[in-house]
């Protein structure tokens, strides 16, 4: 069962790690900690790429995880840049007080 | 002793740190201890990486996420004076709203059909070119190197691109004024 063979395991952990993500992601207010989540689900799926790949002897899955890299990273930059800027002119960045579309 | 093997107790240890950890990340109400469980679990995800014989993606999760972007996210923290833990409106009740808890049931069924899949999942179809024995003789860094300058150049030049004008972006949005 355990012989080398992680596949299945390693689908079963990206599906908890990115329902942890999501779960988190709706309940929590604020907005660093619900970008914490979203990269815990970006995470997961990275996960995925990797024991998908192994699985069926290609090397795209890493490649593919190399690009989800790179656009997780910038969106670190721009989105906390945002945070910052949200924070400067509304003082909070709790997600339930940034209600100014609200009519 | 031939029920699981070493590999398999580093993985389940790993695993289990994994979801301790991420479980931790969204619970705690500080959010530097937040990012530092969130470290604890790139951490993991790493080691489960190098089981999978990814090596060049597991040194990339620790120097990008574990470095770099937690890196950015406490001092975000601490540009916000979020470092003492949320604070509470008065008045105002904590408890998340029913909408939101309903929505958070819906995606923990989810999980659960997630899971069954990957309980009764059947792969077909051709094997890849690129089996573990040959890219364990070349190297793994290699071979994804390899593909990165050759087969898939366009889009590595395109996340350059992207890179630059995220950066001209951070530094546009955060320098206002």
């Amino acid at each position: 069962m355990f012989e080398d063979n992680f596949t299945w395991l390693c689908y079963f952990l990206s599906g908890i790690l990115f329902t942890i993500g999501a779960v988190g992601a709706i309940l929590r207010r604020n907005m660093i900690v619900v970008f914490m989540c979203i990269e815990l689900m970006l995470n997961a799926v990275n996960l995925v790429f990797i024991a998908a790949g192994g699985s069926l002897s290609s090397m795209d899955g890493s490649v593919f995880v190399f690009f989800i890299m790179t656009v997780a990273a910038v969106e670190a930059a721009v989105g906390l840049a945002i945070f910052v800027m949200v924070f400067r002119l509304q003082h909070t960045i709790n997600a339930d007080e940034l209600n100014l579309l609200k009519g | 002793m031939d029920v699981i093997s070493f590999k398999g107790i580093v993985f389940i240890a790993s695993a289990l740190v994994a979801v301790a950890a991420s479980v931790l990340m969204a619970t705690r109400r500080n959010p530097i201890h937040s990012a530092l469980w969130m470290i604890v679990t790139f951490f993991a995800m790493a080691v489960i990486y190098l089981l999978l014989n990814a090596q060049f993606i597991a040194v990339a999760q620790v120097m990008v996420y574990a470095g770099a972007i937690m890196m950015l996210i406490l001092f975000v923290i601490m540009l916000v004076h979020m470092e003492k833990g949320e604070e509470t409106v008065p008045g105002q009740a904590r408890r998340p709203k029913k909408t939101k808890l309903i929505a958070a049931l819906i995606t923990v069924i989810l999980c659960g059909e997630i899971l069954l899949g990957a309980l009764f999942y059947n792969m077909t179809g051709r094997g890849g070119e690129h089996p573990a024995a040959l890219v364990d003789a070349v190297g793994n860094v290699k071979t994804v190197g390899a593909l990165l300058y050759g087969q898939y150049l366009f889009p590595f030049e395109i996340a350059s691109i992207l890179l630059l004008v995220g950066i001209v972006g951070a530094v546009v949005i955060a320098k206002r004024k």
